[in-house]
């Protein structure tokens, strides 16, 4: 319902909580004595500054003093009577992996979680979009949210991609073209044949990166390929709901008059594996180029960080790390794509390599699979899942200075560490990269 | 919370694009479940001169009198994008930050500053770059303008009625909302109908 504010009143379906901002807002209302409305439609997980050991306890934390982000988040999920996906329990992940896996989010929904990565959802079909810890006080105390009705883009995509680009690539492609500010607060929707043929685990990366474009959230339109991804999850519709959610969830594509306040056009051929240089996803190049002139005293400010001078080939540029996770890449397609490359192979002398599967599930498979095997025996820590090095929480990571690449989605200064200089790529680029010991893609690894 | 109507103070400038809600607050100094307490850590990365130290560094302009005391933030495009992490605006409003003057914002972050009494103003980057002239400046949310409190040009801003509603009043969302309480029942009754599975 439209408020007299301009706003409009919005039912919301889900609310998805962590323990590292979700704990302080149910605190919060506690403190207020204000109780969870609908207790039934909210779920906290643990995944920002768990443990990734493999052998890690129910409490055990990766930064200093954490422990009381996970035992008061428990404690507070058990009092306010919402759902709990424990450090210990098997689907334990991600929130924003493992919300698509138990078909938490599903097509059509709003869904909200005071995560900004939650646009990831998007890909569904799901209206999901992060919000601050008051707005999910909010959401939990009344079911609703006031929200201002964003303005609407579309990027429509067409043709093929070329061999090695995924959506890694894509987004960042799209964030390098537009800016990191491009997309303006808008609600984005990828649309086209390059989209529809995209596999759903692609279109959750390329949703997952729309907030470092400035996104309100975005979507991609549910498909057979969609429906056929949610069926018979733990927590998707069952039965006769089930066709009755279908027939629904048809309806959802957009008009084909329907008027969107931007739109943009990409040719999917334009798209090269691409990686960033600088501290801002908007500061990428396809990997085959070189570091670009600065035109900004942001640009000079993020060479000086980088410690990389213009005109450099990135092919020339030594790593110290890699990394494969978090919410952009870390599900089973990712894990699979890495594994390829890594196979029969090691990592580079001198290059830390370290993989965090997104979730209990994920890792199973992938274990099943003998990934597990195939990373570590190429010289890859396996981790226990969670967001781990993604950000730096305190606690273990990268040494000050150390170059990484990363399967992650913010190369912002000191995001993975104190001095640690962050190159976003896709999770093949990730593995290539770690076995070269420099910047790199597949076809320029020899042996 | 009380509402903010007009306000005057020294306003610092932060002359880049795209601080992100890292920057304000690095996720290491989120120490606890708390909304208090963090203002010790605002732009940590910069302010001290290393990680974990307290000894201040001398170049960033928060450590630099009279910006020290400053209230008043003007930057450049897409401040507070990147994490959600509330604690940005928490850190900041205990520092004493009552207005953030800037190019764009981050979504997330411009929603956070509303519901925690932090005036967010967008203008275009010539009315900034002005701005930054002075030291001291002169808010009015009533009239929505800025102007350098010496005197100078006065720039309006623009700010959804309901953002500025919220600010002036200080009002409660929750609360708001929850005056709506009977019609959302009533939705949810028809929509549960509707979309069973969703239930």
């Amino acid at each position: 319902m439209s408020l007299p504010s301009g706003r409009d009143l919005i039912a919301i379906d889900r609310t998805l909580l962590h323990e590292r901002t979700g704990s302080v807002a149910l605190r919060a209302l506690e403190a207020d004595g204000r109780p969870v409305a609908y207790p039934d439609r909210v779920y906290a997980l643990m995944d920002h500054i768990v443990s990734n050991a493999p052998d890690r306890g129910a409490n055990s934390a990766r930064m200093p003093d954490g422990e009381a982000f996970i035992t008061e988040t428990r404690d507070a999920a058990k009092t306010a009577g919402i759902h709990l996906i424990d450090v210990l329990d098997p689907n334990q992940g991600i929130v924003h992996v493992v919300a698509p896996e138990l078909g938490i989010a599903q097509p059509g929904l709003s869904l909200v979680c005071p995560d900004s990565h939650t646009c990831t959802l998007g890909g569904l079909g799901a209206l999901a979009w992060g919000i601050g810890s008051s707005d999910a006080e909010h959401a939990m105390a009344t079911g609703c949210l006031q929200v201002k009705k964003p303005p609407q883009m579309r990027i429509t995509l067409s043709g093929e991609l070329r061999d090695g680009v995924t959506a890694k690539d894509i987004a960042l492609h799209v964030i390098m073209r537009f800016g990191a500010a491009g997309a303006k607060r808008c609600a984005v929707e990828y649309a086209g044949d390059t989209i529809a043929a995209l596999p759903i685990e692609g279109r959750l990366t390329l949703c997952n990166l729309a907030v470092e474009f400035a996104a309100f959230t975005a979507l991609i339109a549910p498909d057979e390929a969609t429906f056929d991804y949610v069926k018979g999850r733990p927590h998707a519709p069952k039965g006769a709901a089930w066709t009755q959610a279908v027939s629904e969830w048809r309806t959802l594509e957009t008009d084909p008059d329907a008027r969107f306040d931007f739109e943009h056009a990409i040719d999917a051929q334009d798209i090269l594996p691409t990686v960033t240089w600088g501290t801002s996803p908007e500061q990428a190049v396809p990997i085959t180029s070189a570091v670009p002139t600065p035109t900004t005293d942001d640009d000079h400010r993020a060479l000086a960080y980088m410690d990389i001078t213009p005109g450099t080939a990135l092919s020339d540029i030594a790593l110290g790390g890699a990394f494969i996770g978090s919410c952009t890449n870390a599900r089973l397609t990712d894990l699979r794509a890495a594994a390829r490359i890594l196979a029969g192979r090691k990592v580079a002398e001198g290059v830390r390599a370290v993989c965090v599967p997104g979730s209990g599930s994920v890792k199973r498979a992938a274990e099943a699979e003998g990934i597990d095997r195939i990373f570590t025996e190429a010289g890859f820590l396996w981790g226990s899942p969670g967001c781990a090095f993604c950000f730096y929480a305190g606690g273990e990571t990268f040494a000050p200075g150390t170059r990484v690449v990363s399967s992650t989605n913010r190369n912002f200064e000191g995001r993975q560490g104190p001095g640690v200089r962050t190159h976003l790529a896709s999770p093949a680029i990730v593995a290539a990269s770690a076995i070269l010991g420099r910047l790199g893609t597949p076809e320029n690894i020899t042996a | 919370m009380s509402g903010l109507i007009q306000h005057s103070g020294i306003a610092a400038l932060l002359p880049r694009d795209n601080i992100d809600t890292d920057q304000i607050i690095p996720s290491r100094e989120m120490k606890k479940v708390s909304k208090l307490g963090l203002s010790d850590g605002l732009f940590a990365g910069q302010r001290y001169r290393a990680p974990g130290s307290r000894k201040r560094n001398p170049d960033f302009i928060l450590n630099q009198p009279p910006y020290d005391q400053a209230t008043i933030l003007l930057s450049g495009k897409n401040f507070g994008c990147g994490s959600s992490r509330e604690h940005a605006v928490w850190a900041l409003a205990e520092f004493g930050i009552k207005v953030i003057i800037a190019e764009s914002f981050g979504e997330i972050f411009y929603n956070n500053c509303v519901r925690n009494g932090i005036l967010p103003i967008q203008l275009p980057p010539a009315a900034i770059a002005e701005l930054a002239a002075a030291i001291n400046l002169t808010i009015d949310l009533e009239a929505t303008s800025v102007t350098a409190t010496q005197g100078g040009d006065s720039y309006k801003f623009d700010m959804a009625p309901s953002d500025r509603d919220m600010l002036l009043k200080g009002l409660d969302p929750i609360a708001m909302t929850l005056t709506h309480e009977a019609a959302i029942k009533a939705f949810l009754k028809k929509d549960r109908a509707a979309r069973p599975w969703v239930y």
